[in-house]
């Protein structure tokens, strides 16, 4: 056991935890962050968007300047619906994003984006220890005390510990607050990094010096499981990467690394990735059960911040903002209750409320059937990027026939592949479930 | 028993690569690290303090840097470090690094008397092996190079006893204390840093000395203090001219190639 | 310093209790060549009890003196003693140029030698050269792992000193007759005077030494797929009566130990017979075995770099290659009898 105490533990330096740390450090607290990478980032996955506001809001001017860690700024973002052999595309791209009042979003690459916010920590004054694992929370009278590490000497004491270790809440469930995520609660997601000419990025995605692009895609480009995959701009590679829900990988009995193949053959993403060279494959998982399976977020001497409380939106593909403002709530709670001196579940509760006051828990709440919906609707990955392409090619391919019977065999096809009732009343629940 | 241990920060050599347009060494976003044998010779040290009691002070020349890899040392359960750093030093060869540090080491042993000296067997950037033995003939000790294993420590009688490695075989000596040892990788396996030494490595910061606190002649050190410059530097080239490909099915060809080995002489059947 | 006093090249002459280090006999060639060009002398510096057979033998290899001291202390190679005498002979002779094999002894030898006599040493060299109008030695060594190849040059202190790398060079024929001047000088030290004692050895049965002399080497690498494959190459060696070895990748991948790797980090070789079996031909791996007299490739991949290099390569699979190859040699070797085992002409 180690002499040395602390005020917090934070386990895990994603940007939950990282988030937490600053926001406490700053208030002058005694933080230690646990990692169990060889450093922040190492392992850590995303599909590599990140949100201006909610970051800024804990790392001002984090996209400003030359050590900045964002990749590029994002100005246009369109979404693909696949079959086989096309692709329907519905693009937005403002000229507000180009200016820098309006940026947006930016793409990042996790291993320097988690290191740059881990500089900030330190700098803070917090401490942050890599390759070690937090094997087991510490408890002492119903109360969360310290952590045990998979060092030697490896327990340590705090008055708080914020878990904030990501997908995987082993923790969260050894002190009860919440349970094994369910198959249908998680997306299993792989990636590749693909290294290009910053130049040839911008001829390829048709955009100015610095400036990036996302894309989604739906249909095929999951092979029909639910789930989506995307590709997005670095400044000299690509992240292109898919998802798909582990039930269903496992019902199907897909291998996730054959989507991202399949996705990568596909003749409208080829030509996007060609001569580049893959630099870095890697898995990850989301938790995709949303509001419904979120656990209790605090208790005596504990709070939940990030993915490890299922703080994830799919639908928006947010995480890392609703990461990093749950770890700033967190981190402000933790800095009343030390000038309470108090870290009981009473104190802690002021965390829940915050986040209730937040955009995280509306945004969760008002999306909280969505996982259902989709779940019981997979033909939405099939059967409606099928429709809408089939349509399109109707429509696009000139002919010689007259564009009323164009429409004619759109809409006729449209309904043998689904009833109108069934279309209708997906439609409805989809409303629903965002309503 | 009061230890001294070189340590020095290095390139990943397995991560360097060589434009092939420009022939020159491609360093940019290359990992330092601890020379990978300097570290047994850390945790050599710190098991023989465990062993004996005592102190173990880690040392490096470098830039301000090199702070990282005294870090490291002490989470491995160095107590004391110094950062030896200075613009002199820069382009030091080993004659003119085995002088700071000697130096360095003397100015250390002016306060607490120094028993052992350690330093790595080479680094892995230079290759050289030449620092240790320097240091060593500067300060006039006993010189202990390639050892595998310290077999026993005699603090009183102030004697140690080691395994050295040579050419298919091994030596055991006997050296008066003080010494300086060089160590191969295979003198220990290091053990995972404990929390509390990898807490006190995340706050710990190192002394760090100049030319003038060492009491370094400046004409001694850096690229004046070198006898050896690098000349020209080059990606290795191939002498042999390129050979014959045997053309054929598989079978052909093998019969091609033996034909010629027997008729040049190369291979002659046993009758 | 006046660099004009400084003349003759010198050969540290390494044995271990009467036996030569063949790297001793490797320099000479490339001393010799050295001193011609400067016009002077080459010379062997011989420590040891009672060696001076050794001596006899140096002016076969074509040196012209050799400086001798002669000591019980010397007897076990200890570095006090060593550089103590070392040191003085250098100090009193002043050699233009110094070289010293790059093995255990040699290194820990030259760093404290360069370091008591004041000048520059190069380590673990792979070249030797010397500008006849600056007497320059060009010292060329492999830094960053091989990466890189670098001259070093001592232009303003002598000796330049430099080790070089046991097995790059090719020892010179011994020249029989041939004679030369002994020099003696006494060690300038007594035993009590050493602090370092040697307590004893142990030796070790290491299976390189088999790989250093070795005239058929056949090596594996990568490109044998899986540790089973090795057989073909075990079979292969065995028909030619000769040592298995590897590339870095087939030892890192597991299928045969550290000691069976050539190559930059691992054994450097000169077999009469080099056979790569799915080695593509890293530079690391070549260096170890570039002077090998006759090599031959086996690689499906006829822009492997490996063929560069080779006498003689064959483009295709290696488990239709090899298997016929062996077949093949088991035959012919076999010659009109039964007996098996080859021979490998001397020339
Ligand atoms: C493929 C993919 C694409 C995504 N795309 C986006 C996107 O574009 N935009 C977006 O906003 N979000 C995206 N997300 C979600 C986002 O990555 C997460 O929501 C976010 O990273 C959560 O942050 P966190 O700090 O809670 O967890 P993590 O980032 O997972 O960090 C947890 C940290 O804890 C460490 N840890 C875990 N267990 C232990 C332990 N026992 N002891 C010590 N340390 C431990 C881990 O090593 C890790 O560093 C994506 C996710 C994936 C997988
Ligand atoms: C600092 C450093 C030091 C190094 N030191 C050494 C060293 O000492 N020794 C060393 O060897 N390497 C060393 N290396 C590694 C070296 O760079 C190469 O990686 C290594 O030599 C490659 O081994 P390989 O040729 O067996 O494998 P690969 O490069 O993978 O080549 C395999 C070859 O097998 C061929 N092949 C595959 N299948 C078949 C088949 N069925 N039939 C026929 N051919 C086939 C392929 O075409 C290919 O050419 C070092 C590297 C570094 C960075
Ligand atoms: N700059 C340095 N600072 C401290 N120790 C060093 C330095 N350079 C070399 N050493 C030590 O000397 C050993 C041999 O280095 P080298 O002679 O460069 O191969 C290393 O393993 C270190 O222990």
């Amino acid at each position: 056991m180690s002499e040395e105490r602390f005020d917090v533990i934070v386990v895990g330096a994603g940007p939950a935890g990282l988030a937490a740390a600053y926001t406490m450090a700053q208030a002058g607290l005694e933080v230690i962050v646990i990692e169990r990478g060889d450093y922040p980032g190492a392992k850590n996955v995303m599909g590599g968007v990140v949100y201006r506001r909610p970051t800024e809001d804990v790392f001002p001017d984090f996209w400003q300047g030359k050590s900045s860690p964002v990749e590029r700024n994002i100005v246009k973002q369109s979404l693909w619906l696949m079959n086989k052999d096309a692709a329907f595309s519905i693009g937005y791209g403002s000229a507000q994003f180009k200016a820098e009042e309006g940026y947006n979003a930016f793409t990042v690459l996790r291993a320097k984006f988690d290191q740059w916010m881990a500089a900030q920590v330190e700098e803070a004054g917090a401490i942050i220890i890599n390759e070690t694992t937090v094997t087991d929370l510490i408890m002492e009278h119903g109360k969360v005390v310290g952590v045990r590490t998979s060092r030697d000497d490896g327990d340590l004491y705090a008055d708080l510990v914020i878990v904030a270790q990501g997908v995987n809440n082993l923790l969260v469930q050894q002190v009860g607050l919440g349970v094994d995520l369910k198959a249908s609660q998680a997306a299993v997601a792989v990636k590749e990094i693909i290294a290009l000419p910053t130049g040839v990025i911008e001829d390829r995605f048709n955009l100015e010096k610095g400036e990036g692009a996302t894309i989604e895609l739906v249909g095929e480009s999951t092979m029909g499981l639910t789930g989506t995959a995307f590709i997005y701009t670095n400044k000299d590679s690509l992240s292109i990467g898919a998802g798909a829900l582990v039930s269903q990988v496992q019902q199907k009995g897909v291998n996730p690394n054959d989507i991202l193949e399949n996705l990568k053959e596909h003749p409208m993403v080829k030509p996007l990735i060609a001569g580049g060279e893959t630099k870095e494959y890697m898995a990850h998982l989301i938790p995709e059960g949303g509001y419904h399976a979120m656990p209790k977020v605090y208790a005596d001497g504990v709070m939940v911040v990030g993915d490890a409380a299922q703080m994830v939106n799919g639908m928006h593909r947010e995480g890392s903002n609703l990461a990093i403002t749950s770890g700033k709530l967190a981190g402000l709670t933790a800095i009343e209750a030390k000038e309470r001196g108090d870290y009981s579940s009473k104190t802690l509760s002021r965390y829940q409320q915050r986040l209730e006051e937040s955009f995280v828990l509306k945004d969760l709440k008002k999306y909280r059937n969505l996982s259902h919906f989709i779940d019981d609707n997979t033909h939405l990955f099939t059967e409606y990027p099928e429709m809408v392409l089939a349509a399109s090619h109707e429509l696009m391919t000139v002919d010689g026939t007259p564009k009323g019977d164009k429409f004619k065999a759109m809409f006729d096809m449209v309904k043998s592949k689904r009833s109108l009732w069934q279309i209708t009343t997906d439609l409805y629940k989809g409303w629903r479930a965002v309503k | 028993m009061h230890v001294v241990v070189c340590i020095k920060q290095v390139p990943d050599t397995t991560e360097v690569r060589i434009d092939p347009k420009t022939n020159t060494l491609v360093r940019a976003g290359v990992p330092s690290i601890m020379n990978p044998y300097d570290i047994h010779a850390v945790e050599e040290a710190v098991r023989i303090k465990e062993q004996v009691g005592g102190k173990v002070t880690v040392i490096t020349m470098g830039p301000p840097a090199a702070v990282q890899v005294l870090k490291e040392a002490v989470s491995l359960g160095a107590d004391e470090t110094v950062l030896v750093t200075d613009r002199v030093f820069a382009a030091s060869d080993t004659f003119a690094t085995s002088y700071v540090l000697a130096s360095t080491i003397q100015k250390i042993a002016g306060s607490e008397p120094v028993d052992l000296i350690f330093a790595g067997k080479q680094a892995i950037d230079g290759d050289t092996a030449q620092t240790g033995p320097g240091i060593a003939q500067r300060m006039n000790l006993p010189l202990l190079t390639y050892v595998e294993k310290v077999r026993s420590i005699d603090v009183e009688n102030k004697k140690i006893v080691v395994e050295r490695r040579l050419e298919g075989s091994k030596q055991i000596v006997e050296s008066t204390l003080p010494a300086l040892l060089t160590v191969e990788k295979e003198i220990n396996d290091v053990r995972y840093a404990t929390l509390p030494n990898l807490i006190k490595a995340a706050t710990h910061n190192p002394k760090a000395w100049d030319h003038t606190v060492i009491e370094a002649d400046r004409t001694k050190v850096g690229l004046k203090g070198s006898p050896t410059r690098v000349g020209r530097s080059f990606v290795q080239q191939l002498t042999n001219e390129p050979g014959e490909i045997i053309e054929g099915t598989p079978q052909e060809a093998v019969v091609s190639l033996v034909d010629k080995l027997f008729a040049e002489g190369h291979l002659v059947a046993d009758r | 310093m006046s660099m004009e006093s400084h003349r003759g090249v010198w050969i540290f002459l390494e044995q271990n209790h009467g036996e030569m280090a063949p790297v001793s006999w490797e320099l000479a060639g490339a001393g010799r060549r050295i001193a011609d060009k400067l016009d002077t002398e080459l010379a062997g510096v011989l420590l040891g009890d009672n060696v001076e057979d050794l001596a006899k033998q140096a002016f076969a290899y074509g040196f012209d003196k050799v400086y001798l001291v002669e000591d019980g202390a010397l007897k076990d190679y200890r570095n006090i003693p060593y550089t103590k005498a070392v040191s003085m002979l250098v100090e009193k002779y002043k050699p233009e140029i110094f070289l010293l094999g790059a093995t255990t002894m040699g290194r820990d030898l030259a760093g404290a030698v360069a370091t008591e006599v004041q000048t520059g040493l190069t380590a673990d060299c792979t070249e030797l050269e010397v500008e006849e109008d600056t007497r320059l030695l060009h010292a060329v060594r492999p830094t960053f792992g091989g990466k890189l190849m670098a001259t070093i040059i001592c232009d303003v202190l002598r000796p330049q000193m430099a080790t070089v790398r046991p097995r790059v060079m090719a020892a010179p024929e011994q020249q029989e007759g041939r004679t030369g001047e002994i020099i003696r000088e006494a060690l300038p030290m007594k035993e009590e005077d050493i602090v370092v004692k040697v307590l004893g050895y142990i030796q070790e049965n290491v299976k390189t030494a088999n790989l250093d002399e070795a005239e058929i080497i056949v090596a594996g690498g990568k490109g044998i797929g899986e540790a089973k494959n090795f057989k073909l190459v075990e079979d292969l060696a065995e028909v030619l009566g000769g040592t298995v070895a590897a590339s870095r990748a087939a030892v890192d991948a597991g299928w045969i130990g550290h000691e069976y790797q050539v190559g930059q980090t691992g054994v450097t070789v000169r077999p009469k017979i080099y056979i790569a079996i799915g080695i593509s031909g890293a530079i690391q791996h070549l260096v170890g075995m570039q002077t090998s007299e006759v090599i031959i490739a086996i690689n499906k991949d006829p822009e492997a770099p490996i063929f560069k290099t080779a006498t003689y390569g064959i483009v295709g699979d290696l488990q239709e290659i090899v298997p016929a190859l062996t077949e093949e040699l088991r035959k012919r070797l076999a010659g009109e009898s039964t007996t098996e085992g080859v021979e490998v002409a001397s020339n």
